[in-house]
């Protein structure tokens, strides 16, 4: 074990809004680590943290050995961050940002070209647009390039590819896996739950909490929900109804199916008997295997009620 | 056909920015009542065509109706029919929950009457008539994506606009805001949503998919996943749209 990033007991608030609780957590050199949660969930705030902008109220971080409040200045040239807001200069060109960034940090954009080439080769065409009037996805390239160009040790990546369609968001992560080939630690946040099985941990976090960090295939395997999908020819109806029944913990929809989560009295044939007499056509109801979603769900369930 | 029974209808529907051509002659119809998911890769057109539908941009050529008016020539009635909601931008902070409805009441020319009784009915049946008086700023998301859709629809309109209304938002909130769509068009109303959530293509009741400005693929979720032999629209998406030239 050699954690590049530990977190003891971090808290930091805003008023009177306890955006970070008590947060503790170490991640691995070379790790890919995911941070799952919703808007609101603290995610941007531990981020900012780890960055070096914000102080904790509570708790110490530090990060590859160093102090994130008192070692902030040495700690800037080993971290690459990427906001959750686009934060390059619109007006620049996709080119000026890439070498205001490189001067930032005292570096060539040439002697670390190899780092970002499969990047920002793709942006190659248009060096002189500026940023400001490139696409959606382009731009997500533009920021990861810059976050790169000073070669961190760790990438600090905030959302980013909340916004971008499936098709993108593929060829992002491959970038991601490229990177992590080259030694980098990369802390990703998501809230696509599919994104989330890139990972090698990952960190629940709901409301300035951690729910849980373990592998995806651990958080799935401890499920331990009694979990089936449903169909019918109505299935707002069939949502309603299931929801109704006593035995059924929690229904809710899953793609082209619902999954319920049914209590040790629930069973299907008779869950079916009764839907079929209640009007619904073709109906099926059949064991289901969870996933990171699942997880998630169940584990702000009590939250939620 | 009768002309109540599409709410949308675009035949030919172009727009040319100097010689980039962003939506290059798309027609289709979206049915009163239906959920209608409008799917494409980033830079596909998308946003060009929503603002032609909702009344914010002319097309360069191509004839529309929505809501019963003329895409070419009543773009100023269109927004009085429509109603509209994204991620991006949709509530005021600093102002509390009931300014924010009665702002967007306000703006869509409801009399107080009107307002106040709506408004009274819309937060009983959201369950938030205790947090009238709080700031939007103060609520947790999921509270301020079903309060974004009440200001949206608190005018009764033929037709919601939803662009990307879920993005960035936890599997439990995205799936109770499904619900309020659900409800919505169950009384009647159309909805005309788009997102990167592939699984929430599956509960529209059919799908356009966009690809460097044409419709590439259009139809119900399982007419879609037969057609390419695959089980998901998420497998469908990444078959129509891979190919994609100008995307990213």
């Amino acid at each position: 074990m050699n954690p590049i990033i530990r977190l003891n007991e971090i808290t930091k608030r805003y008023g009177g809004l306890v955006a970070v609780d008590e947060v503790s957590l170490t991640v691995d050199r070379g790790e890919m680590f995911g941070i799952i949660g919703p808007d609101g969930s603290g995610k941007s705030t531990l981020y900012k943290i780890l960055a070096t902008l914000l102080k904790p109220d509570k708790g110490t971080a530090t990060v590859c050995g160093f102090d994130t409040v008192k070692d902030y200045k040495r700690l800037r040239t080993m971290i690459g961050y990427m906001p959750e807001r686009f934060s390059l200069y619109q007006d620049l060109t996709v080119e000026e940002n890439l070498s205001f960034f490189a001067s930032l940090f005292g570096v060539s954009v040439k002697e670390n070209y190899d780092l970002i080439a499969p990047i920002f080769g793709q942006l190659e065409r248009f060096p002189s647009r500026k940023a400001g009037a490139l696409s959606g996805g382009m731009k997500q390239k533009l920021a990861l390039s810059c976050a790169l160009i000073h070669r961190p040790e760790i990438l600090l990546l905030d959302e980013p590819t909340t916004g971008v369609d499936a098709v993108s968001r593929g060829e992002f992560w491959d970038m991601l896996s490229t990177l992590k080939r080259k030694g980098i630690t990369i802390i990703v946040s998501t809230s696509y739950m599919d994104e989330a099985t890139r990972c090698e941990r990952i960190a629940m976090m709901n409301k300035g909490h951690i729910l849980d960090i373990d592998t995806p295939s651990n958080l799935v395997a401890g499920l331990g929900e009694n979990l089936y999908n449903a169909v019918s020819d109505d299935m707002f109806g069939l949502l309603t109804q299931l929801r109704s029944m006593p035995d059924v913990i929690d229904c809710y929809t899953f793609g082209a199916t619902l999954h319920v989560v049914g209590s040790n009295s629930f069973n299907s044939d008779k869950a079916m008997a009764k839907l079929l007499v209640s009007g619904h056509k073709d109906v099926k109801i059949y064991p289901a295997k969870g996933n990171i979603e699942d997880v998630f769900i169940k584990l702000t369930r009590d939250e939620r009620e | 056909m009768k002309e109540n029974d599409n709410v949308i209808s675009v035949k030919g529907l172009t727009k040319r920015f100097g010689d980039f051509t962003a939506v290059d002659n798309i027609s289709f119809d979206v049915k009163r009542g239906e959920i209608f998911g409008f799917l494409g890769a980033n830079g596909a057109g998308k946003t060009t065509a929503m603002r032609m539908l909702c009344g914010l941009s002319y097309p360069t050529s191509g004839d529309g109706y929505v809501a019963g008016c003329d895409i070419n020539r009543q773009a100023d009635e269109i927004k009085r029919h429509i109603g509209y909601m994204s991620q991006k931008f949709s509530l005021y902070g600093n102002l509390s929950l009931e300014e924010n409805l009665k702002l967007f009441a306000t703006i869509y020319g409801m009399t107080d009457e009107e307002i106040k009784a709506s408004s009274k009915k819309l937060f009983e049946e959201l369950e938030m008539d205790s947090m009238r008086d709080t700031l939007v700023k103060d609520i947790p998301v999921g509270w301020k994506q079903k309060l974004a859709f009440a200001t949206a629809t608190i005018h009764r309109p033929e037709v919601v606009f939803l662009d990307e209304p879920t993005g960035g938002v936890d599997p439990a909130t995205r799936r109770k805001f499904w619900e309020l769509i659900y409800k919505a068009a169950s009384e009647g109303m159309t909805i005309f949503v788009t997102t990167h959530y592939l699984d929430e293509a599956e509960y529209c009741n059919r799908v356009s998919i966009m690809v460097d400005g044409k419709i590439s693929a259009l139809a119900s979720p399982e007419v879609l996943k037969e057609k390419y032999h695959v089980e998901t629209m998420d497998e469908v998406f990444r078959i129509v749209a891979k190919d994609a030239i100008r995307g990213e």
